[in-house]
């Protein structure tokens, strides 16, 4: 990763949102470590966040996902203090917007962050354009400036030429490309999605989740996206934080969510997960047993005995893939005195590292041989086997690489067997 | 227990209290009622200048412009026929009055109105006034009007205007507090100040519920000029209360249609007005 990346954009430090009138006792009760239902039971007040803390590097997408009642919606209104936190701190570029006043917190609303709701939130007395341009209007940026601004927000979004329409003529995905554009055209840091994409239907979803991914590699905001959906988490976020009654219960990339789920909580949380659409090729892959093309024959043979298996991929001194030869094949070019080449099977089937399972499933059930994983070079980076995809699938950590590297037991054993 | 606590003279009190502002506001009660009498003597000049058949045509088309074609005949065919009963001039006084009130009952009802949705200390005062002035006896309040403003137009205006204003407050409360609550949150989070978010989304969406407020108002307001003719307000108001002291029938229904024919103009007109200035929705 790159210096740049690693900046703290957002640090909370044990923010709390206590809701009701005893706050106060509540939040003493809290410090106690009594539970969320405890303090309800004795104080009458509601414990919406409780104690949390993170950081958000600059230019990452962190979602927040827990379900409804988890705090997520709190927590993120926490961030540009819609909700003013009962304690704690929340640094934004290093200043705490806690400490700020209303003249001050304005600025960084208008400025720092853009916020996406998940009922859109459009003025239905606004046209699109005027929806988009709210944000530069009350800064009382002059209206040919903001109009052209607004303009180009929409054409972001894939919206240009829908300016002069209302909010109610729009179906609800361009609503919410509207609210996108909206968030988009004060050139805020940070984006703050609040279930952005769960008001709509699943295809229109995916296009979305595609777009925003787009959006944010062409523009490299920082983005807080609140979910309840995992698998929408996993799909765009670089890092997750999973809530529960208030409280983080993890935060960590995608998989190490999935793969090592910090508490039972967790593991329920993902044990649905469709692993099929999560892991790829890479997570799955096996060390490739291979020998180079210039070998001649028995030594590939000798190389296929010594390694049970009756067939191995061949590749050129730069590992990059010529093709396959089988055992049978070997035997007989041995016979013959024929080279490797002359025996060789090369319209094998490849896949790259990053293709999901789903779209494996059907190449490697028909497969003869192992499927290749190479990457864009053509280099021969590892092999999938039936058996690890399906124990891989069955959630058995034994059969899946962490980082989507092969793991390092597997290379000593390869190291052994390539001394033989 | 009349023997037990002694009876609190509330009375004598207020009796005295009244006395004392006329004393001490005297002047500028005169100021008031001067100014307002000149705003309802203006009205009904400028409404009386033309020719009555060319203003029933211009308030036909004020009516088309507001809201239908149908609406328009409505009130042409509304007017003139007033016109042929007789009762033009009476009608326009009282269309003088209850603009007149309506109108101050919106300058003075709308900002309130506002100010109560803002606050909640300030609508936990104000409503139970509101509940007073729509339930205590019109009667009531005429009485201390006459004191303050003398008999004639303006302690009937009055009147009308404390009778007709509180459906414009809390429906300009409703509108403002029945803002989808994400809508207020988008224009918090994008740095609105207050009023920014008050001109710019919740006013312009209050809208429909203003205007129901205001055509209620009017409705109330012209129910209320019987009971001003009492003290010296002339209009169409006059005519129905003659009638009843002379106990004339005929005459009494031949004005009472010509107010419910005011009525229903004014109702259908500020109706629409209401509905077609939401957005620009096709849908």
């Amino acid at each position: 990763m790159e210096e740049a990346m690693l900046k703290k954009k957002i640090e909370v430090k044990n923010a709390s949102k206590i809701f009701g009138k005893s706050s106060k006792r509540a939040a003493q009760l809290l410090k106690e470590g009594k539970t969320k239902k405890e303090i309800l039971k004795e104080t009458g007040a509601t414990v919406g966040v409780n104690n949390v803390a993170f950081d958000v590097l600059d230019g990452e997408i962190f979602v927040i996902m827990g379900l409804s009642g988890s705090g997520k919606s709190t927590l993120v209104r926490l961030l540009n203090r819609l909700i003013d936190p009962t304690s704690g701190q929340i640094l934004l570029d290093g200043e705490d917007i806690v400490k700020m006043n209303k003249e001050q917190l304005r600025n960084v609303r208008r400025k720092k962050i853009g916020m996406v709701f998940q009922n859109f939130a459009l003025f239905p007395h606004r046209t699109i354009l005027e929806n988009t341009e709210y944000g530069l209007e009350i800064q009382g940026v002059a209206k040919d400036e903001r109009n052209n601004q607004a303009i180009e927000s929409l054409r972001l979004v894939g919206l240009a030429g829908y300016e002069s329409q209302y909010p109610g003529q729009l179906s609800g995905g361009m609503q919410q490309r509207v609210g996108l554009a909206r968030a988009l055209a004060n050139n805020p840091d940070i984006l703050l999605m609040d279930e952005a994409f769960s008001a709509l239907d699943p295809l229109i979803r995916k296009d979305m989740q595609d777009e925003l991914l787009q959006l944010h590699e062409d523009m490299g905001k920082t983005i807080i996206f609140i979910t309840h959906d995992l698998d929408e988490a996993l799909r765009i976020g670089d890092r997750i934080a999973l809530m529960k009654d208030g409280e983080i219960v993890q935060i960590g990339t995608p998989e190490e969510i999935l793969m090592n789920p910090s508490n039972d909580y967790v593991e329920r949380f993902v044990e649905d997960v469709d692993l099929s659409k999560v892991l790829t090729a890479n997570h799955i892959m096996k060390h490739a047993d291979t020998v180079q093309i210039d070998r001649g024959p028995r030594v590939a043979l000798r190389l296929m005995e010594s390694l049970r298996i009756s067939s191995i991929y061949v590749v050129d001194k730069g590992g990059r893939l010529m093709g396959a030869l089988t055992a049978q094949d070997a035997v007989a070019a041995a016979e013959k005195n024929l080279k490797i080449e002359d025996v060789l099977i090369t319209d094998v089937i490849t896949t790259t590292g990053e293709s999901v399972l789903t779209d494996l499933f059907d190449i490697v059930s028909t497969a003869t041989i192992p499927v290749a994983v190479v990457d864009e070079k053509n280099r021969l980076k590892g092999i999938i086997i039936r058996g690890a995809m399906i124990g891989a699938l069955a959630g058995d950590n034994q059969f899946i690489n962490e980082n989507g590297e092969i793991s390092d037991s597997d290379q000593v054993e390869t190291e052994v067997t390539a001394h033989e | 227990m009349n023997e037990l606590l002694p009876r609190l003279p509330f009375a004598d009190w207020i009796d005295t209290g009244v006395d004392w502002m006329v004393d001490v506001f005297g002047p500028l009660f005169d100021g008031i009622s001067t100014g307002l009498e000149a705003t309802v003597e203006t009205f009904v000049d400028i409404m009386d200048f033309p020719p009555s058949i060319l203003l029933a045509v211009i308030f036909a088309l004020l009516a088309w412009w507001l809201s239908t074609k149908r609406i328009a005949l409505f009130t042409l065919i509304g007017f003139l026929f007033i016109d042929y009963l007789g009762y033009w001039y009476p009608m326009l006084q009282m269309l003088a009055l209850v603009l007149t009130s309506v109108a101050i009952a919106i300058i003075i009802g709308v900002p309130i109105g506002i100010w109560m949705s803002q606050q909640l200390m300030a609508r936990r005062i104000i409503t139970p006034i509101l509940d007073l002035m729509q339930t205590m006896p019109a009667f009531v309040y005429l009485i201390p009007a006459i004191f303050f403003f003398n008999i004639g137009v303006v302690p009937g205006l009055v009147a009308s205007i404390i009778f007709a204003m509180p459906p414009t407050i809390r429906l300009t409360m409703l509108g403002i507090e029945q803002v989808p609550k994400d809508l207020i949150e988008a224009t918090e989070a994008f740095g609105s100040t207050t009023w920014q978010r008050l001109l710019k989304v919740q006013i312009p969406l209050a809208k429909p519920n203003i205007m129901a407020g205001v055509n209620q108002s009017i409705m109330l307001s012209l129910s209320m000029v019987v009971i001003a003719s009492m003290v010296g307000a002339p209009g169409l108001g006059t005519k129905v209360y003659q009638a009843v002291t002379q106990l004339k029938t005929g005459v009494g229904v031949e004005t009472g249609v010509a107010i419910v024919l005011v009525a229903i103009i004014l109702d259908r007109i500020t109706q629409h007005a209401g509905r077609s200035k939401q957005g620009g929705k096709e849908s």
